[in-house]
Formats: C-alpha cells, sequence, structure tokens
C-alpha cells in the first residue's frame, strides 16, 4: 500500500465496489419503506377504478359499447348534472376566496403564537364529523330553524326565507367544509412574505393600496391557487353536504350516481359518470397547472 | 461636562471638513437631516432614549453599535416603519415625524434586499418610477442609467432567483437611488455577502455616494466596513450616541471606554492622580498636566498597534513611555503577530506588530521578557466612569 491517493496500481478505485454496493442496500431499503403505501395504492385505487372504467364500456346486454356514454349526450339531465356540478364547485370556490383571503390575512399578520390560536378555530371544524356540521346547518337554516326564528323576532324579515334545501343551503354547508383548505395553504404562503416587502415597496412610494396590490396580492397568489384548486376539486366529487342541504333539488355528480345504482342498479351508468368526472378533474387540473405553474404552488418549489 | 478628561476635550476642533462637505453645494437632491429628542420604547427597555443627530447634507454617515444598541430602530425610525414615542426629524426644514413611510421619498436598502420576486430586475428597479407616473420613455432611460451605475446593465431581463448575493445587492441598491430621492438609508446591506466581496462593494458603495452625492445613512455593526466608509460615524449603545465623529477621531480620540473598547483593539489601564494634579498608571508618569476640573476618575487607552519593542535601554523618556513585561501568549496571524504580555500582577497590555519574511527573530515565547514603548502622542486619555 503506497498509494496515498484513493487509486491502486491497476486504477481501480479503492473500496469502490464496497461503497457503491452499500449505496445499493441503502436505496433499496427506502424503497422497502414505500412498498406497503405503493400496494394499498395499487390495490385500492388502480385496480378499482380500471374496473369501472372497464364496466362504463360494457353496455346492459354485456357486449362491450358506448351505449351510456350516448346516453349522457342524449339526455338533458345529465348535462344538467353537470352544470350543477361546476355551478357550485366554482360558486363555493368563489366564497371560499372572498371569506378566506381576509381570514388568512389577519392570521398572518398576527404573532405567530396568537395565530397559532386563532388557527385552531379555523381547524376545528375539521375535528367534528362532516355529517354532525352538515345537519347543524340544516338545524340552523331551515323554516322554523333558529336562524328565521330569530330573523322573524327580532323583525329582520316577515316571512321565513328559504335557506336550505336549494342552493343557497347547499353553497353556504359547502363554504364552511371547504373553508379550511383554502385558509391554511393560503395562510402558510402569506406567512412567507418577508415584512420587509411591504417596508420596500411603501419605501419606494407604493400607498398601502398600491402596496397590497402590486406586492402582496401576488405574491400570495400561489398559496390561493393551490387552496382554490383543492377547493374546486373536492367540491366536484362533493356527496353529504348537497345531498342532505340541496334536499333533491341540487343534483350533482354524486348524487345522481348513487341515485342511478339505487334505483336502477346499473353499474355500466354509473361508472360512465364517475370516469367523465374523472377526465373532467384531470383536465383542469392539468390546464391550471399549464396556466399558474402548479408544481410552485403545490409543492413550494421556487 | 464637568471633570472631563483633557484629551476628550480636543474633539471639537477636529470636527474636519470632508469630501462629501465640499460638494454639497452643488448638488441640489441632497438634505440634512434633523433628529431631536428621539425616544422609541418597547415595554421598559428604551430602543432610542432622547436621540439627538444632525446628518449633514450630501455626508456619509454611519450608525455604528453592537446588537440591539438602537441603530436599526434608528433608521426604522427616519424611513417611517415604527412609530416613535416622541422627538423631531426633520428632512431639511420640513418635519417628517407624522409622515407615512411612503410619502418620505427616501431610498433604502435592506439587509433582506426585499427585491420583488414577482417582478424581473428591470421591473423592480423601475416600480419606484411607475409610482410615481414617470413616462414609460423616461422610465426605461432612469432604468436602463442606474442599470448601468451598479453594473448590471445586461440582466435587466433576469427574474431575481438567477441572481447571485452581490448582483442582488446591486439591484436593491440601484432600485434605492433610481428614483432619484434626498435621503439614502442601508441597511446592513453588506452583511450577507462574502469577505472578499464584502470588501469590494465597500469601495463601489463609496463611490457611488460620491457620484450622487445623496445625504446617506448606513447601518453596521462592523467597526472596519464603518471606518472604510464613512464621513463621520455616529457611535451608538443602548439606545444613545455615545460618540459621533470622524474615523479619525473616533479611532485615535474615543471619549469613552464604550467607544474605546468597541473600535479597534484596545487595553485600558486606571489612572491615579497625584496632588498636583498629574496622572499615574502605577510607577509611571502619564500625563504631567492633570485635567483642569479634578473629580473624575481616567483610564489611559493603548492601541496594540502603537506599542513598539525596545531593543536598547537607551530610550528619551521624555517621549517615550517603557513598560516592562512578560509574554504571557503570542499568536502569529500572518500580516501581524500578537502578544498578551503581563506588565504587572493585574494588568496585561496587548500588543500587536507587524511581521517579517526574513526572518523569525520576531517570533516569542511565553516567558520571554519583553520591553514595550508608547509614544506620548499616542496617549489616549479618557473618563473612567461611562457617561452612558
Amino acid at each position: 500500500m503506497n498509494s496515498a491517493t484513493g487509486h491502486d496500481i491497476d486504477h481501480k478505485p479503492m473500496n469502490g465496489e464496497l461503497l457503491r454496493a452499500q449505496d445499493i442496500r441503502e436505496q433499496r431499503m427506502l424503497l422497502s419503506l414505500a412498498s406497503p403505501a405503493l400496494l394499498m395504492i395499487v390495490a385500492i385505487i388502480l385496480i378499482p377504478v380500471g374496473w369501472l372504467f372497464y364496466l362504463s364500456f360494457v353496455g346492459n346486454d354485456g357486449q362491450l359499447s358506448l351505449e351510456h356514454y350516448q346516453k349522457m349526450i342524449e339526455y338533458k339531465s345529465y348535462a344538467r348534472v353537470f352544470v350543477t356540478t361546476f355551478q357550485v364547485s366554482i360558486l363555493t370556490t368563489l366564497i371560499c376566496i372572498l371569506i378566506g383571503y381576509p381570514l388568512a390575512y389577519f392570521l398572518a399578520i398576527l404573532p405567530q403564537r396568537i395565530a397559532g390560536f386563532f388557527m385552531l378555530a379555523v381547524l376545528l371544524p375539521f375535528w367534528t364529523s362532516l355529517l354532525v356540521r352538515t345537519y347543524a346547518w340544516l338545524v340552523l337554516l331551515q323554516k322554523n330553524g333558529i336562524l328565521n326564528d330569530f330573523a322573524i323576532s327580532a323583525g329582520i324579515w316577515d316571512t321565513p326565507l328559504k335557506l336550505v334545501h336549494n342552493m343557497t343551503g347547499t353553497l353556504i354547508g359547502m363554504a364552511h367544509i371547504m373553508l379550511p383548505f383554502l385558509v391554511l395553504p393560503l395562510y402558510g404562503s402569506m406567512r412567507k412574505i418577508e415584512r420587509d416587502m411591504m417596508h420596500a415597496a411603501a419605501n419606494l412610494g407604493a400607498t398601502p393600496i398600491q402596496a397590497f396590490w402590486k406586492v402582496y396580492f401576488p405574491l400570495s397568489l400561489s398559496g390561493m391557487v393551490a387552496g382554490s384548486l383543492i377547493v374546486f376539486v373536492l367540491c366536484l366529487g362533493f356527496y353529504v353536504t348537497p345531498a342532505v342541504l340541496g334536499g333533491g333539488r341540487v343534483v350533482m355528480v354524486a348524487t345522481q350516481i348513487t341515485a342511478i345504482l339505487e334505483n336502477q342498479f346499473n353499474w355500466g351508468a354509473a361508472s360512465a359518470l364517475g370516469v367523465v368526472l374523472l377526465v373532467a378533474t384531470i383536465v383542469i387540473l392539468y390546464a391550471a397547472s399549464r396556466l399558474f405553474k402548479l408544481d410552485t404552488a403545490l409543492f413550494g418549489k421556487h | 461636562m464637568p471633570g472631563v478628561c483633557p484629551a476628550t476635550m480636543a474633539n471639537g476642533a477636529l470636527n474636519l471638513t470632508t469630501h462629501a462637505d465640499n460638494q454639497s453645494s452643488e448638488i441640489s437632491t441632497a438634505l440634512p437631516i434633523h433628529i431631536q429628542g428621539l425616544t422609541k420604547k418597547f415595554d421598559q427597555f428604551y430602543a432610542l432614549d432622547s436621540v439627538d443627530l444632525e446628518v449633514r447634507s450630501g455626508e456619509f454617515l454611519t450608525l455604528l453599535g453592537p446588537s440591539g444598541s438602537g441603530k436599526t430602530t434608528l433608521l426604522m425610525a427616519i424611513a417611517g416603519f415604527n412609530r416613535p414615542d416622541a422627538g423631531s426629524i426633520r428632512f431639511g426644514e420640513s418635519e417628517m415625524i407624522l409622515t407615512p413611510p411612503h410619502r418620505r421619498n427616501v431610498g433604502m436598502v435592506f439587509q433582506s434586499y426585499a427585491l420583488f420576486p414577482h417582478m424581473s430586475v428591470a421591473e423592480n428597479v423601475a416600480f419606484p418610477l411607475k409610482l410615481r407616473q414617470v413616462s414609460a420613455t423616461e422610465s426605461a432611460e432612469r432604468v436602463a442609467e442606474a442599470l448601468a451605475t451598479v453594473q448590471l446593465s445586461d440582466l435587466g431581463d433576469r427574474s431575481i432567483d438567477q441572481l447571485s448575493g452581490g448582483q442582488r445587492q446591486r439591484v436593491a441598491l440601484a432600485r434605492a437611488f433610481v428614483f432619484r430621492p434626498r435621503i439614502l438609508l442601508m441597511d446592513e446591506p453588506l452583511s450577507a455577502l462574502d469577505k472578499k466581496l464584502r470588501e469590494q462593494m465597500q469601495i463601489e458603495l463609496k463611490h457611488l455616494h460620491e457620484k450622487l452625492g445623496v445625504t446617506t445613512v448606513y447601518v453596521t455593526h462592523d467597526q472596519r466596513e464603518a471606518l472604510t466608509m464613512s464621513d463621520r460615524i455616529a457611535v451608538i449603545n443602548q439606545g444613545r450616541l455615545a460618540q459621533v465623529d470622524t474615523p479619525h477621531v473616533i479611532y485615535n480620540q474615543p471619549a469613552n471606554p464604550f467607544v474605546a473598547d468597541f473600535i479597534g483593539e484596545s487595553t485600558m489601564l486606571p489612572l491615579t492622580r497625584d496632588d498636583s494634579g498629574r496622572l499615574f498608571f502605577e510607577q509611571h508618569l502619564i500625563a504631567a498636566d492633570g485635567p483642569k476640573d479634578s473629580g473624575s476618575d481616567c483610564s489611559l487607552v493603548i492601541r496594540p498597534e502603537r506599542l513598539f519593542v525596545i531593543k536598547d535601554q537607551a530610550v528619551d523618556t521624555e517621549q517615550t513611555i517603557v513598560f516592562s513585561g512578560v509574554v504571557r501568549d503570542f499568536v502569529y496571524q500572518g500580516e501581524t503577530a500578537f502578544a498578551l504580555t503581563s506588565i504587572s500582577d493585574k494588568h496585561d497590555l496587548a500588543f500587536r506588530f507587524g511581521t517579517d519574511a526574513s526572518s523569525s527573530e520576531h517570533i516569542m515565547q511565553p516567558g520571554d521578557p519583553v520591553s514595550l514603548g508608547l509614544n506620548r502622542k499616542d496617549v489616549i486619555i479618557i473618563p473612567r466612569a461611562s457617561e452612558l
């Protein structure tokens, strides 16, 4: 051993193979940690979705056909279901932005410790059952509910307002449930905006309003887009709240799928609806990712 | 000021006329800053304790102090980012204390640079011009001119995250002066850069200041940076100004122990006074003519590099004070070497000297006896008790 540089006489790196073997062993270990999750995804997502996809192309007579998709084009009721679904999803997202943006801003300017306390209030609904929260709204909003009783006795309005079993009720309930999904990413992106940014804007001559629109808002946009997309996509497939608070008047895709399965036991038709919804969601996510550079928004890359 | 030692009294006479002062008459954009009684309290703690400071038109003034001394608080108050509890800040004749930051028209370079990541380099620099509704053609011209000044002409289209630290620093600078503010503030702008780049930027900033002629207030905790760049330095400690003067006076005639200790290396030795007012350190006569008014205890401040080794014993003690001692510690640091020398039971003397490539004669060993001389003109006497 007269070589001090780590190379032998025949130029083999010293211990090179052993070190490489160690490297490979480590990578295998890491892979084995991820394998249960991978198995789960294959078992409970890929296989059933693939099966549904196949079913949607099987006609009522058991032959491969496009009849379920043709029906969707022929019958106006299907189109109405999709319009309603997108209407509810877009409106819910907009309401969440209107309520969530000021809320996230308020949280972001508070000192970290106090903000943590208020954040609990935002997250609290997460810890109660979705069903409980939805029925709680029913109690509050129905014809002889708490809100109507209070408003009439206080003389704010005379006849009970129809606040539930319609679009209004659905939107109120959906916005309430979806709000944390918007506030959390938005709050995260706002916290990352340095205080110096606003100081710099003011120093360079921007009024507080100009500083907000030209500096703060663009910098918070990535969090807002991420949160809005999460809300929007969750809304597209939502079932419980529109079913309970819509009272049968707000028929979304998920509601329609249940109806088809319960009334007709037609797996093919239900699957076709599911496939169309899935494809629509993927197309929207793809378009949004091209438009807003989503990898930045969703994964925090800079 | 009763009982102040003689050396400190000379400060007033040494207010040098600086380069910037000569220029200020030609430049109409510069404005002086008058700060009076500025006080800022956080709970029970005074971040600024009735600060009075005059920043002359066109000068480069550095606020120098340790962290928590109040230097950044003072800068933020000038920019308008915090609300003082009392006092007055005037730019020229106009009172600014109630003016919101966006109407103060001062340029500022932030420690974090605070460049807007959603805008390109050119858009960042154009931002203040856009807000001032400067026409597109003029704006483009001025942005190009500002980028050329900071040597970034080719990078206007880059996004901020494509720039190096030094380049970001330059963009921040260009953005701060492109709208021709009358006052420029800088909050430790070089602290994120590595040593070499920092020293290069110090020289560049100094040249830029000479070119723009704008009144500049610069905050740093780095005393070497302050000495390098400033026309005057305001040393700040615990919310009060410890001394405001030129780098030369601050270094050679510190007004109090804090300044003597904070700026440069120093050894402080307590002095005693005999009946005729002469000042002694142990048996050494330090100053024959004691202060006119007695009452204040004094210290002798010795800069380590002002000491020299005495080889032959025939020294003129009229000119030179001789300290004999034993080397306790010796450190070789390249261009200089440092020796801690024990000159009595209680006192050590720090001694720094230039090294010699051709011989190793200067290298000392702990335990070596050594005689160190101090020229009487290098004697600095300051009041012992801090007035702060």
